[in-house]
């Protein structure tokens, strides 16, 4: 309809130029929104607005409860909204377009699309005008024709909208990622697939990545790094640090390892570094750990703690404190790498073995008396001499730590006559039957 | 004057291998502090920034109890950080601060597989300002241990490689050659003999099988004390004959 037949129509009517930039503009503004609602939030333009929902409806309790939240807040907004959830982005477009809005129940997806219009498939104009030439009306005409010979009359995008919209194709959205991520990334004009050529451009990425890290005077803890290889498939590597860092070289170092795991088929046509966890970290990265004892090392720890973190998992890597117990197994406690310094030590007063073996292995003893130390005993079928012997060292169970049933032991420590030194005891007086065990080996 | 003259020849000459071999040590070496062993030792220590392979001899070899100590007695006399590579977790911590080694200066890095354990170590040792890297190690080879030597060159840490086995066709691997620039057997002895029932200072029989610039040799020390300090036994101090006490141990 032309705007003066309008205008002579209506008399009052009211004319705006159309803003296509603005619209956009603000559907991303909504977009960004609706990240509240779940990570992976994508505009479509020029009035719609994808968001994955998958794995995070149990947040607000089921999907009827996220859709009714979303179009009640909308709604709230001065904003007209109509909104479905289905399995495909395809199903749920025109469900919510064309149909009823709402939950689209699982194996449903096809009965719900198929009385629909064909304009519900997201079609070109002239697709629709050959369609509706031919009295075909409804998605379910569509779908219930022979297959090859529909493809070859109407083309193969008809076919793909039709099996997005059945949830049969695959379709990828492409998130927005809200602007206060920083990333950096790299598109090539000819697809990428040696490893070299990869590191280079990493690096390159992380530099960029740390300048911008640097404006904000902020660290990264988290770097994903998001490969597009040309066939469309995907790689992604997560990478943690210890502490807050913008050194790039260290950043690019640490996907170092894994890079070996990505498969650049047939060529990689897009790398984005993106650092999805950051901290403030307000000095330049210039001063250096030192751990305890030494001033004239500048050992950066937290690098190497990343490099052997991103190698053997983070948990791997520990610093041992020492815990207020005296039950060898409880001596010992697992704290982060780069945790400050505890300042104490065991105590030095009673030898311990250095090598400990948990569980305590049995051992059958000959002792010239009930409560003497062993005089020899078999331990993995091997007979040791004892040449002499020092205890006993009685340790008591820690009745505060919840083991009031077991019982106290009675270490001691044994020379062999070749002169090995070994960490036994018995868990019970002799006369009350009690079995030796080989708990340590000293030096 | 002809031997005055071979001295300085030799000197010369030791001066241009080390320049051929790239790394011309620019820091001291560890001494023992121990006379007989760091005259014996070229440069008067345990060269730093250069791989140390450690063995243990006895009837619990495989645990390597002795040779756990001597290396944190080493480590505990170097400064700064420590990174001990280990697969097992048999290691009981309060053991090593026995040598002086204090628990806030070492970080352990457990490597799921033997394989992963070369990495981690190659890893540690790039990191210029460590003390040093243990690791506790069943297969060194050539190419592995030259790998190690040359990376414990380049930063100046000291790589302190313990061999550890769990079956016998592994601790047949133990034997095999490497890089390494010194090898240390440790084996314990019979301790003096108290006068009171007890345990006296552990002793060590401390071989060195392999040095580059010196010869084998094997003296009988005592542990580590809680400065990470060997010493030699009280019997032997005044200047009294190694020989006639190995003579005596084999007894």
């Amino acid at each position: 309809m032309a705007l003066a037949q309008a205008q002579a129509l209506v008399p009052n009517l009211h004319v705006a130029d159309a803003t296509p930039d603005e619209d956009e503009a603000s559907l991303r503004e909504l977009a960004r929104w609706a990240i509240g609602y779940s990570p992976v939030v994508a505009p479509d333009p020029p009035d719609g607005l994808w968001i994955d929902i998958a794995g995070v409806a149990h947040l607000f309790g089921s999907e009827e409860n996220l859709l009714e939240d979303l179009t009640d807040r909308l709604t709230g907004r001065g904003i007209a909204v109509r909104a479905a959830v289905a399995d495909a982005p395809g199903a749920a477009w025109a469900v919510a377009r064309f149909g009823a809005g709402g939950i689209v129940p699982a194996d449903r997806t096809a009965d719900m699309v198929a009385p629909l219009p064909v304009r519900a498939l997201r079609l070109s104009a002239d697709k629709l005008g050959t369609l509706h030439r031919l009295g075909i009306e409804r998605v379910g005409q569509l779908a219930a024709m022979p297959r090859a010979p529909m493809v070859r009359r109407f083309g193969r995008d008809v076919a793909l909208r039709l099996d997005q919209a059945l949830g049969h194709a695959f379709e990828p959205i492409s998130p927005l990622i809200p602007h206060e991520t920083p990333m950096a990334s790299c598109v090539f004009a000819e697809p990428i697939g040696r490893s070299d050529d990869l590191k280079t451009i990493l690096l390159r990425l992380s530099q960029d990545l740390c300048r911008q890290l640097e404006r904000r005077g902020e660290g990264a803890r988290r770097l994903d790094l998001i490969i597009q290889r040309i066939d469309q498939k995907g790689a992604n590597l997560r990478v943690g640090t210890a502490k807050p860092t913008r050194d790039a070289r260290h950043l690019a170092k640490l996907f170092d390892e894994r890079m070996q795991t990505i498969d650049p088929g047939f060529g990689i046509e897009e790398v984005v570094l993106v650092a999805s966890k950051v901290e403030p970290l307000r000095e330049m990265q210039t001063e250096a750990r030192v751990i305890a004892g030494d001033s004239t090392s500048e050992a950066d720890m937290g690098r190497l703690v990343d490099r052997l973190g991103a190698r053997i998992g983070t948990g791997k890597v520990y610093r041992l404190a020492p815990v207020q117990s005296l039950i060898p197994e409880r001596m010992v406690r697992k704290i982060p790498p780069l945790a400050p310094p505890t300042g104490s030590a065991w105590p030095q007063t009673l030898p311990r073995p250095t090598r400990l073996l948990d569980p305590p292995e049995p051992v059958v003893v000959t002792a010239l008396l009930p409560d003497h130390p062993p005089a020899l005993f078999v331990w993995r079928k091997v007979r040791h001499r004892v040449a002499k012997a020092d205890g006993p060292e009685r340790i008591v169970p820690e009745w505060w730590n919840g083991d009031a049933g077991s019982v106290p032991r009675d270490y001691y420590r044994i020379e062999t006559e070749q002169g090995g030194r070994f960490w036994i005891f018995r868990d019970a007086p002799a006369d009350q039957g009690g079995n030796w065990w080989m708990h340590g080996l000293f030096s | 004057m002809q031997h005055a003259g071979q001295q300085d020849r030799l000197a010369d000459l030791r001066l241009r291998i080390a320049h051929l071999e790239g790394g011309i040590r620019k820091t001291r070496p560890l001494p023992f502090g121990i006379r007989e062993i760091d005259h014996h030792l070229p440069g008067g220590g345990l060269a730093r920034g250069a791989l140390h392979e450690l063995v243990e001899a006895g009837m619990a070899a495989e645990f390597a109890g002795c040779a756990t100590l001597f290396t944190a007695g080493i480590a505990a006399r170097l400064n700064g950080p420590v990174l001990w590579c280990l697969t097992r977790r048999d290691l009981f911590a309060p053991g090593l601060s026995r040598a002086g080694l204090h628990p806030d200066r070492v970080i352990y890095a457990e490597a799921a597989h033997e394989r992963d354990l070369l990495s981690l170590v190659e890893e540690g040792l790039h990191e210029r300002g460590l003390a040093a890297v243990v690791g506790e190690m069943t297969r060194l080879g050539l190419t592995a241990s030259r790998r190690l030597q040359l990376a414990a060159e380049g930063s100046g840490v000291t790589a302190l490689v313990i061999r550890r086995w769990w079956t016998v066709a592994e601790k047949d691997l133990v034997k095999l050659p490497t890089a390494a620039t010194t090898r240390w057997r440790i084996s314990p002895v019979p301790s003096e003999v108290m006068p009171a029932p007890g345990l006296g200072w552990d002793r060590w029989q401390v071989e060195l099988l392999r040095c580059r610039g010196a010869e084998p040799r094997t003296w009988f020390l005592e542990a580590c004390d809680a400065k990470g300090r060997l010493a030699l036994p009280a019997g032997l101090a005044d200047g009294q004959d190694q020989a006639a006490i190995r003579r005596a141990a084999a007894q």
